[in-house]
């Protein structure tokens, strides 16, 4: 899972971690957050299975990348294995080089472009729309996680993702996430994988 | 048995609970903060976050002198401060159990340096245990408090940040196990007083507890065997370990959970069984040297950088390289979108530092004077020395207003330095208030003392807040959340016997620019404290500022404060409403020549 800083991406591969140890995995995470208290990069390596070894994720080896933000998904094309599963959230947030005019931000074709050569399955989804119109963009990361419970190929069960997140959110924004979360796979369920 | 998934940290936090400590001290730093954070849950224990490591580890020593067991933890540069005390407490020996926590961060991830703090156990002759992942992070803990007692030593416990930040599945006891010890101080003057007549009595002591843990080394379980093909054996330790598991699937492997002092026998043995030996390890060859002293032949460091964090491709790389294993071609690598802008990371809105770097900045004209990569064959105006916390991303363009950062404290002394080497331009010391009360005290005497003609800037936004906010002796809280006393850095530089002491609010740019400048006027030692509220504890945000395009020329200064919620979109300066802090900060409104930035109505 990789973004920028205040994206809830640490949030939402800890509720994955659970969700997995939840059905008896071996679970290992890490998370890459740099010095920034806010607006860096984030980047979480989720490795689950019957015995993991190391936190980290190498080099096509990821079966599946989640990236919250456009610019931040572009750096990880290297991480991603042959054919894997590229999910990127319709969103750019400008660095401060781009308002400085030293750098450019690149165009959605760039960017799918260099996806393509490691992978057809890329799929650009319109998160922050949806999550907006439920009425708090602060639950994109809920929305993420419940787009990808359906397209997990390790079943975790709709309860399990439930407890998980009630368990690691202030009881008055549950409902929220929760609509978050089943929009999440709603929208995954019209998408072909 | 309950299974968690923890950090390495929180499987500390927790483990020093159920092993009975009474007493935890540490100074906030990456990648060890979050141990303190969760032993300070704990209504149980006291726990304190101290002045710095150095008066953390006295404090941890103190408690364990009365008998109780003690945690003292710290980043790896922490130990350096702390190194003093640190060696102390090896030479005095230990009554209750005392635990040393020492995060090290290999990378660098959020450090000014890399080390390899392993070293510290040979300096201090005394063990040290090297958990792999957060199980072992919990197992070990209770073992280091036995060892500590039974060997009548410090144990330094040694992480790094994969071990510290990496959540792995933990089984928990869920028993607490308190030693049946009686607090109280056994006066003994030969043990804990180091006039050099006890102290020689100590050393030779140092040694025999070595000698014995040697042997204990040769046969505990803390060092693991794991057969398999003989033809390669591999010697790792923490999450080296991890990589070389993946690397190596089927290779013979000795596992040190103590990582000194080494067991010669076991290693012996171990060399015996197997064709070729590696030692794979972060940093420098500390395992390779030692291992090689005891006369067991042994490669590594040939092929491993010693730089660095280590991961499967690395090792994979080093593997090859040494012919351990067969070359396995990745597939090609894909290029990346060309000049990608990175997103370093900055000062947030409404930040309380960003105005006075802005001041700075401009008064040294340093967008001007210092070329895209920060440097300059002619000296600025002003030499900004600049020290440890968030602040220190003021050396980023556009504010470009930090010329040195060493180690906590050091911007006071390097002023001093520098203006004492008679360099012609005005020399500022930028600070923060928890590095101040840190370690830039002591700088302040010194320019005092000597009569320097610098001025100090404090920086004081009432937290500890690149580590993620902690409170410190400045702010009127203590870790675990009760009221408390709060040290004025004000009164504090006055009665050190500064005369020129001007407080200044961090968002009325007018005081502030003013306060600097008279301070950089008056040709003697001079402190202007800026305060204003973290912005990241600042909850409410109201009146959020909007640019009236109209009015703005598009002139860029206000993008010069270097604030994230200013951007400009198809050449037009926008503020982004979602993280400006309004009128927390309102800094922009206040510096642009058109007035064109409001708040919203």
């Amino acid at each position: 899972m990789v973004g920028v800083g205040g994206q809830g991406i640490i949030l939402a591969s800890d509720i994955l971690g659970e969700a997995a140890l939840e059905i008896g995995l071996d679970v290992k995470k890490t998370d890459t957050l740099g010095m920034a208290q806010r607006g860096g990069s984030v980047t979480s390596h989720l490795r689950m299975g019957k015995k993991v070894w190391s936190p980290l994720i190498s080099p096509a080896e990821a079966d599946i990348l989640l990236a919250f933000e456009r610019l931040e998904a572009s750096r990880w094309v290297n991480y991603v294995k042959p054919d894997g599963i590229v999910i990127i959230n319709n969103l750019a947030i400008p660095p401060l080089s781009i308002s400085l005019g030293t750098h450019r931000y690149p165009d959605d074709a760039e960017i799918i472009d260099s996806f393509k050569q490691r992978t057809k399955k890329v799929h650009l989804i319109e998160g922050s729309g949806e999550v907006s119109d439920i009425g708090d963009t602060r639950t994109l990361n809920i929305f993420m996680l419940g787009f990808l419970s359906s397209i997990l190929t390790i079943k975790i069960s709709y309860d399990i993702w439930k407890k998980c997140i009630v368990e690691h959110l202030p009881a008055k924004i549950v409902d929220l996430n929760i609509r978050a979360f089943d929009k999440g796979r709603e929208v995954a369920s019209s998408v072909d994988i | 048995m309950v299974k968690k998934l923890l950090s390495g940290n929180e499987a500390i936090a927790l483990g020093a609970y159920h092993a009975g400590i009474e007493v935890a001290s540490a100074y906030p730093g990456t990648p060890s903060t979050e141990i303190l954070e969760n032993i300070a849950q704990f209504k149980d224990i006291y726990a304190e976050w101290s002045t710095n490591e150095k008066v953390a580890m006295e404090v941890g020593l103190g408690a364990s002198y009365a008998g109780v067991r003690a945690m003292v933890s710290m980043k790896h540069v922490g130990l350096n401060v702390a190194a003093d005390p640190f060696l102390a407490a090896a030479t005095t020996g230990i009554h209750g159990g005392l635990v040393v926590v020492s995060a090290d961060d290999p990378g660098i991830h959020s450090s000014q340096g890399e080390q390899d703090n392993r070293h510290f156990a040979k300096l201090a002759r005394v063990p040290m245990l090297d958990p792999a992942d957060s199980q072992e992070a919990y197992d070990f803990v209770a073992i280091a408090f036995e060892l500590s007692e039974k060997y009548d030593t410090p144990v330094l416990f040694r992480i790094t940040t994969r071990v510290a930040h990496s959540k792995t599945v933990v089984e928990i006891a869920e028993k607490k196990t308190r030693p049946d010890r009686k607090k109280r101080f056994h006066h003994d003057v030969e043990k804990y007083v180091m006039l050099p007549s006890h102290a020689r009595v100590r050393v030779p002591h140092m040694h025999r507890r070595m000698t014995e843990l040697t042997e204990f080394a040769e046969t505990t379980f803390l060092n693991q065997l794991v057969d398999g093909n003989k033809d390669i054996g591999i010697i790792s330790a923490g999450v080296s370990y991890q990589y070389a598991r993946e690397v190596f699937t089927d290779a013979t492997f000795l596992k040190l959970g103590m990582s000194y002092p080494l067991p010669p026998k076991l290693l012996h043995s171990f060399a015996n069984r197997v064709k070729r030996l590696f030692v794979i390890e972060e940093l420098d060859p500390f395992l390779e040297e030692n291992i090689k002293i005891l006369g067991t032949r042994v490669e590594g460091k040939k092929y491993i950088p010693r730089s660095g964090e280590l991961n499967k491709t690395v090792v994979q790389h080093a593997a090859v390289k040494a012919g351990l294993v067969k070359h396995i071609d990745p597939p090609a690598e894909v290029k990346l979108i060309k000049d990608l802008p990175g997103r370093p990371p900055l000062l947030c809105p409404g930040c309380p530092h960003s105005g006075a770097f802005f001041v700075l900045s401009t008064i040294g004209q340093r967008a001007k004077v210092l070329d895209a990569s920060g440097k300059s064959e002619k000296e600025s105006k002003l030499i900004i020395t600049g020290d440890i916390g968030c602040y220190t991303l003021a050396t980023y363009p556009p504010l470009r207003a930090m010329d040195t950062t060493a180690c906590m404290g050091a911007s006071i002394g390097q002023a001093i330095g520098l203006e004492k080497a008679g360099v012609s331009s005005k020399i500022v010391a930028v600070i923060g208030d928890s590095t101040f009360l840190h370690s830039g005290i002591t700088g302040v005497v010194d320019a005092v003392y000597n009569d320097a003609k610098i001025t100090i800037v404090i920086l004081d936004n009432g937290t500890t807040a690149m580590t993620g906010h902690q409170d410190h002796p400045g702010s009127g809280i203590t870790a675990q959340g009760k009221s408390t006393r709060s040290v004025d850095i004000a009164q504090l530089v006055r009665g050190a016997g500064v005369n020129d002491v001007q407080v200044v609010d961090a968002f009325n740019i007018k005081s502030v620019r003013s306060a600097l400048r008279s301070a950089l006027d008056y040709d003697e030692l001079s402190v202007v404290i800026v305060r204003g509220k973290c912005a990241v504890t600042t909850k409410v945000r109201k009146n959020q500022r909007q640019v009236d395009l109209e009015k703005c020329n598009d002139c860029g200064v206000c993008i010069m404060i270097g604030c994230p919620a200013i951007q400009k979109h198809d050449n037009k300066i926008q503020i982004a409403i979602n993280s400006c802090m309004g009128d927390q900060c309102g800094i922009c409104g206040q510096i642009c020549p058109k007035q064109a930035i409001s708040a919203i109505s």
